[in-house]
């Protein structure tokens, strides 16, 4: 048996198909995922990401060491409730976890960290903050619920009380309101408004229920992968990892360089990196039969060199298969995936495929 | 809970096989199977005049989340195939014993059949997967 999320009994009761995630017990979908896709796209979906954990940093040196510890630069996020999208990199300039980091207040922040990395990130944290007068606290007291689409401002009218609603509904896009031990963040993985809600872990399920009731579809995990993926949003472990640097993971524009000065963990080797030849992330959008998987070989005829897919699958917006790629920079155009034992033609595309329900590509 | 026909014989790779009693069977995927792999997006399909070996892997579908073989639950020629399903996959989610049938079969050696599973068997089994998840 794996581990439970507060909201565990909610999703039995809805009659979840539950899987194994990183050791939690998770919804993979409630019914049909191609229709929990479509309720983010079209309305609002909700989805329990507790299992992801909130990490409080605090003290005197909390925002000099979040500037070592970050990829981007801290200073965007010097705004009170500012959010940022970050790397944490190791030395050799892989990615150790990608996370969201709230400023909560005078040198109090949130990150919020991969289920399956948590272990390791706390101990990577721990390690780069000696030195630091920084208390690191592993917040698993509390739990998340986003809640996603054109119609999560609507739902959050109706589910938050009087007090919060107002607040929440103001949020411009990456900024968090902190009201005692909840903070609710206008963010999401899903490339549609919405909001992430961290919260007591024990208020989590009256939450749910009142969401419920404003008409919110429950979301399992399988809806979250094909949002993200149409978004053009990068997943840990398979599109990033230790050893894959930013730069060949769709994740450059997370590195802040500026000025020349400014000092965080993996520069020096990201630097050679950047100076070298590196790989770069595409989207493909399948143009033959089929549908792309992670790890499936890529070519280009008439050029050097070879890519792979790092998460590929079905696109229920565009109904067809997309993926991402990782090729050799100089390559645009027409490619062939490798499909078992057929090479079937696809289009390297910008990415996102999908944004605000729209198709970019 | 799914559903499991008590006139067709299994596979323990869950698919399911109807007898045509004409020396042809029926083939598709079980309910228990459609619903594990959840909504179908995509089927590849033998030639009609294929001849297959039992337990060749033989055509696959794929959903949202992974592709997954149909194997041969006998030896023979693929006589027909479910066309429909190049255009509707979901059929196999929606009707899996009855228009999301995937492939008829001519059968070699009818003897075969009897090494099939039973609707108690295959339910015994499906209730030990069930509680390995």
């Amino acid at each position: 048996m794996g581990k439970r999320t507060a909201l565990y009994d909610a999703h039995t009761a809805l009659g979840a198909r539950l899987v194994d995630f990183a050791g939690w017990d998770m919804p993979v979908n409630y019914g049909s995922q191609i229709d929990e896709h479509h309720a983010v796209r079209r309305a609002a979906g909700m989805f329990d990401v507790s299992h992801m954990s909130a990490v409080d940093i605090s003290g005197d040196d909390a925002r000099a060491y979040l500037a070592r510890l970050w990829a981007n630069d801290i200073a965007k996020a010097d705004a009170p409730g500012k959010a940022l999208y970050t790397c944490m990199l190791n030395d050799t300039g892989g990615v150790v976890d990608d996370m969201i980091g709230y400023h909560l207040g005078d040198q109090r922040y949130r990150v919020v960290v991969n289920a399956a990395t948590t272990q390791k990130d706390l101990a990577w944290m721990h390690e780069q903050a000696a030195g630091h007068a920084v208390d690191i606290r592993h917040r698993d007291d509390l739990g998340i619920i986003a809640v996603q689409g054109p119609k999560a401002h609507d739902a959050i009218a109706e589910a938050l009380d009087e007090e919060l609603a107002p607040a929440a509904l103001n949020l411009k896009p990456f900024y968090a309101i902190e009201s005692y031990d909840w903070l609710i963040g206008r963010t999401g993985y899903t490339g549609e408004d919405g909001f992430e809600i961290i919260l007591p872990a024990t208020e989590a399920d009256a939450l749910w229920s009142r969401l419920r009731r404003a008409g919110v579809q429950p979301c399992g995990l399988g809806a979250r992968d094909t949002l993200r993926l149409e978004a053009g949003l990068m997943l840990y472990g398979q599109d990033m990892d230790d050893d894959h640097h930013p730069l060949e993971s769709g994740l450059g524009w997370t590195v802040a360089w500026a000025p020349d000065t400014r000092d965080f963990i993996g520069r020096e080797a990201l630097e050679k990196h950047r100076a070298g030849d590196h790989r770069e992330m595409t989207g493909l959008v399948l143009e033959g039969r089929g549908i792309m998987r992670a790890h499936q070989a890529v070519r280009q005829a008439g050029s050097e060199g070879e890519g792979e897919t790092t998460s590929g699958g079905y696109s229920p917006t565009m109904e067809k298969s997309i993926a991402f790629a990782r090729v050799p920079a100089s390559w645009q155009g027409e490619v062939e995936v490798q499909i078992r034992n057929r090479w079937v033609p696809a289009r390297m595309v910008p990415l996102p495929f999908v944004r605000k329900g729209k198709i970019k590509v | 809970m799914s559903e499991i026909p008590g006139e067709l014989s299994y596979t323990d790779s869950h698919e399911w096989v109807m007898n045509d009693n004409d020396g042809s069977v029926k083939v598709g995927i079980t309910d228990y199977a459609q619903q594990s792999l959840g909504d179908l997006v995509f089927v590849e399909l033998p030639e009609a005049g294929e001849t297959v070996n039992r337990g060749d892997s033989c055509a696959v579908v794929e959903s949202v989340k992974a592709a997954s073989d149909i194997y041969a639950p006998v030896s023979g020629e693929v006589t027909e195939v479910n066309e429909a399903l190049i255009d509707a996959p979901e059929l196999v989610n929606e009707s899996p014993y009855d228009d999301g049938w995937i492939m008829k079969i001519r059968l070699t050696d009818e003897e075969e059949l009897g090494e099939l599973m039973d609707a108690d068997t295959y339910e015994s089994l499906v209730e030990e997967e069930e509680d390995d998840e």
